[in-house]
């Protein structure tokens, strides 16, 4: 062992000693599209089974910022780094683009907002929530229809729709399907970006509740976007309050909900207190 | 035909085509683009197979066309012909004494061995096409090895039809990395293409070659409880009697009655004939 | 007993025998020469070497005598014989301003320097059967004029002066040539007007007309259309200057399109070009439609999904060549993958037969 230590090495092992390793650090994103900002200045860790909520009114940057987070947009400046399980923490923004793809089909997972834009409508219920399994190598067919149906069970729709085609489902299941489909794989950390939008108000409680069994029973690392603080209140640990895509207020949720510092959150916890 | 150059491509188009079928033999499967030219035969009938057969022949180089299996189907007395034509070849219609075969759909009975270089006519070489049709896409998707979808096709051929629904073309995975269409073969040939001939394929519209070195590990794609199984039809040639080659259904009268041969003519000529002179021996006893 | 059938090459040899003859047809009739051809169904010839890629009317014509008048048949022969042909050197690029114009229009503009030329034109003609042609009779002269000496300057240039239109890029390198390698996708749009060029016209012609239906609408005028000979010049080595080595005929198109500008754009006109052998104004109309809705990225405007702006979808199916190919190999022999397919079935059906009977079984057994 040399004598000259990196800071980093000193923290890692530091952190391995005393304190448990975030699952999932960002530092300092930053994404501009032109002179706009999309999202600035953006930092925090999320521990292993922390669910993380980015709050805000559209056009607050939390989409971008989720985007970046995922991998899906390239930030212009900062680091997202994760803890693999090769090699500890990295950042995935230079990671190669097959690493990377590995990544977001077996260790992480992404829920979006229109269950069209997450499933294949034109496979049938099963093959879609097959599919992640396949992926990471699963070669049984009995064994991928067992683990469909204990899935489908799971989000709470009937073994008999196993061979239908989402198509035929109504909002509420193509949405439950597209969760099903996500978590079958276990990830260890999943990217929400609205989850309950667009669905009815009795359908959303139904989904709200489902994940909040979900992510109970499997201890889920999650980073939840939305507009609707019932859904963050109901589900994150830790909320992030953005603004024209800065940060303005982060904390623990109730803490955040029950006594908002800056003025845009009060404003936000208002709102919805008068709905 | 002399005022062509030999095997009709000028010799710089023939070198771009040999460095394209040598990278894909460096990367078993993995499909590379070719300058593909205009054939004098359309796009879709060979002239892939056609370039790389014109890349790879040299004057010693005794040649045989099949389509369908069969020596004496047009397609393939056509392309025999241009190359008679145009490089004035020696051909063949035995298997064991072609150098190169070009062939449309099949793959020989009679085992081929290492001098020997067997070229398919590909129409679609991209085996994820028909999952999605942008080359783009799919080219990112082999990079990725993201073959995923590929058995979800698979799945939902079971779930549907309880059985995968893919009787030629049946997709094969090469030395555990690329996903490889094998061109229209029934996949009662795949479990062939483990081989000690080279295997090259050109797909000419499509502007791709790709290729098989000798014993090149190839597995057709299934699942564990739902193996790969090459089937054939349940009969034996009415000609030869062969149980174990692949066979074409023909049907004889109007009254639906139908017999079954071998779509390998050169495979059953031989058995015929090598039958015959059994015959003949055991006649001969006989009667001495 | 069942005998294979056989003879596949004397079928071959006798079609093309009979073939031959339909070719010639009746022989009452004299037959048509390919000076003809050449000299009075010029568009036809034009045609042929558009699509096929080579400037030889005399081949054209001959293409089309051999093919009986079929056109994609003429082109197919013509780009298989250009295969073959040694490639000497490349010319400069042509000079459209020096063109001597037979026909030039704009339709941005009530008059031009230059003036505007109606040409040979079958505009404003009436589409009435002209019987006297049957009579094989109406020899006409038409009037003649003076030519207009000096170079015609582009329409659009004068836009250009103001700032008003977009500015093209200019670029040192070698365009990528589409007969010597693959298509690589994305494409630039040197690639994509050599692929549109060489395009099918009715292909072409479709997708144009979609756009003008709110398919990824473009809002086009032809701010000109000339059709003229222009000069060919290759540069040789070894005398360090470039020599003309002939005349072609083009047919240019330029179109003016609005553009309301973008999210990095301010609002300026926009072009989209075509530039096509011989006179073939509806193919360099089309083609300049279609190369404009292909610059959607380019100019940050939506992708509509509509087909005109998928470039993909565009030059892997424009070629009517690679088209006519692969559609008419379906007719060729398949019954190996039938048999596979016929065998699939079969099983298919049994299991699901077998099946059913199961599940009437399991059905009265609960």
């Amino acid at each position: 062992m040399t004598l000259q230590k990196s800071s980093e090495e000193f923290f890692t092992e530091f952190s391995e000693n005393s304190a448990p390793r975030p699952l999932f650090r960002v530092a300092n994103i930053e994404k501009r599209y032109g002179q706009r900002i999309g999202c600035t200045g953006v930092n925090f860790d999320l521990y292993p089974g922390e669910v993380m909520g980015i709050v805000g009114e559209s056009g607050s940057g939390k989409s971008t910022l989720l985007n970046c987070l995922a991998g899906h947009l390239e930030p212009d400046q900062g680091e997202v780094l994760f803890d693999t399980r090769d090699a500890g923490l990295v950042d995935t923004v230079t990671m190669a683009e097959p690493e990377r793809r590995m990544l977001s089909r077996t260790d992480w997972a992404f829920v979006h907002q229109h269950a069209r834009d997450g499933l294949r409508m034109s496979v049938s219920a099963g093959g879609n929530v097959g599919e992640r399994l396949m992926a990471v190598g699963a070669r049984h067919y009995g064994q991928i229809r067992d683990e469909a149906i204990d899935w489908l069970g799971r989000v709470e729709i009937n073994e008999t729709r196993i061979d239908d085609r989402p198509s035929a489902f109504s909002g509420g299941m193509q949405q439950r399907l597209q969760i099903a489909r996500n978590l079958v794989t276990g990830p260890r950390l999943v990217f929400m970006d609205e989850p309950t939008g667009g669905l009815d108000v009795s359908v959303q409680a139904r989904l709200l509740d489902l994940l909040r069994g979900l992510v109970r029973q499997m201890g889920l690392s999650a980073i939840i976007v939305t507009h609707d603080l019932a859904v963050v209140r109901l589900l994150a640990d830790r909320l992030m309050v953005m603004k024209d895509g800065h940060v303005v207020e982060t904390g623990l949720t109730d803490q955040v909900l029950d006594d908002p510092q800056h003025a845009y959150t009060q404003l936000l916890v208002s709102s919805v207190l008068q709905v | 035909m002399n005022d062509y150059n030999f095997a009709y491509l000028d010799e710089q188009t023939k070198r771009m085509i040999r460095r394209a079928i040598l990278k894909g033999l460096a990367i078993p499967g993995y499909q590379v683009p070719f300058a593909s030219r205009e054939m004098p035969m359309p796009f879709g009938w060979g002239t892939g197979g056609v370039q790389v057969s014109a890349a790879t022949l040299t004057p010693e180089d005794v040649f045989k066309v099949i389509d369908q299996g069969a020596d004496d189907t047009t397609n393939a007395v056509s392309i025999r012909k241009f190359f008679q034509a145009t490089a004035g070849v020696d051909t063949t219609e035995e298997t064991d004494k072609a150098t190169v075969i070009q062939t449309r759909h099949r793959i020989p009975e009679a085992a081929l061995n290492e001098d020997q270089i067997l070229v398919y006519q590909v129409p679609i070489p991209e085996p994820l096409r028909f999952l999605e049709p942008r080359e783009t896409e799919t080219r990112k998707m082999h990079s990725l090895e993201e073959y995923g979808l590929m058995h979800v096709k698979l799945y939902e051929d079971i779930a549907r039809h309880g059985a995968i629904a893919t009787a030629y073309a049946y997709p094969v995975k090469v030395e555990g990395r690329y996903v490889m269409d094998p061109s229209p073969i029934p996949k009662f040939d795949n479990p062939k293409m483990t081989m000690p001939a080279i295997q090259l394929f050109g797909a000419g519209r499509e502007q791709r070659i790709y290729a098989l070195p000798p014993y090149t590990e190839v597995v057709s794609l299934d699942f564990e409880d739902y193996p790969f199984e090459a089937s054939k039809a349940d009969h034996s040639c009415e000609l030869c009697g062969a149980d174990d080659s692949y066979l074409d259904e023909v049907i004889v009268d109007d009254q639906g009655g139908r017999i079954f041969v071998c779509s390998d003519t050169a495979y059953c000529a031989s058995r015929q004939t090598a039958l015959q002179d059994a015959a003949a021996a055991q006649h001969e006893e006989i009667s001495a | 007993m069942y005998v294979a059938v056989k003879g596949g090459e004397r079928a071959i040899d006798n079609a093309h025998a009979w073939l031959g003859e339909e070719r010639r047809g009746d022989h009452d009739v004299s037959e048509l020469s390919v000076a003809q051809i050449r000299k009075q169904l010029s568009l036809a010839v034009n045609r042929v070497m558009a699509e096929g890629s080579l400037y030889d009317p005399d081949l054209a014509a001959l293409a089309i005598k051999q093919a009986r008048g079929d056109m994609i048949e003429a082109i197919f022969l013509i780009r298989a014989y250009r295969t073959t042909l040694p490639r000497f050197a490349g010319s400069e690029p042509i000079a459209t301003e020096k063109m001597a114009c037979d026909r030039r229009i704009s339709a941005t503009f009530k008059d031009v320097p230059g003036g505007q030329i109606l040409g040979p034109t079958f505009d404003y003609t009436h589409r009435l059967l002209d019987f006297k042609l049957a009579a094989e009779g109406g020899l006409t002269d038409a009037p003649e004029g003076d030519a207009q000496p000096g170079d015609v300057p582009h329409v659009l240039s004068f836009l250009d002066g103001e700032g008003l239109i977009q500015q093209e890029k200019q670029g040192a390198e070698t365009p990528p040539d589409l007969t010597r390698e693959p298509m690589e996708l994305p494409a630039n749009r040197p690639l994509r007007l050599q692929s549109l060029a060489r395009g099918d016209e009715g292909f072409l012609l479709s997708l144009a007309y979609s756009t003008q239906r709110g398919y990824a609408r473009n809002h086009a005028f032809v701010g000109e259309l000339r059709i003229g000979d222009v000069p060919v010049e290759v540069d040789i080595p070894e005398l360090g200057f470039a020599i003309e080595i002939g005349d072609i005929t083009v047919t240019e198109c330029e179109t003016v399109n609005q553009f309301t500008g973008s999210k990095t754009e301010p609002a300026h006109f926009t072009r989209g070009y075509g530039l096509v052998f011989g006179m073939s104004e509806r193919k360099a109309i089309s083609m300049a439609l279609v190369d404009r809705a292909l610059r959607w990225e380019e100019l940050g405007e939506d992708n509509l999904g509509a087909a005109a702006q998928d470039e993909e979808f565009v030059l892997s199916h424009c070629d009517n060549i690679q088209a006519t190919g692969f559609l008419e190999h379906i007719k060729l022999p398949h019954y190996v993958d039938f048999q596979s397919e016929l065998e699939l079935v079969r099983k298919l059906r049994r299991d699901t037969m077998a099946g059913a009977g199961n599940t009437h079984a399991q059905e009265a057994a609960e």
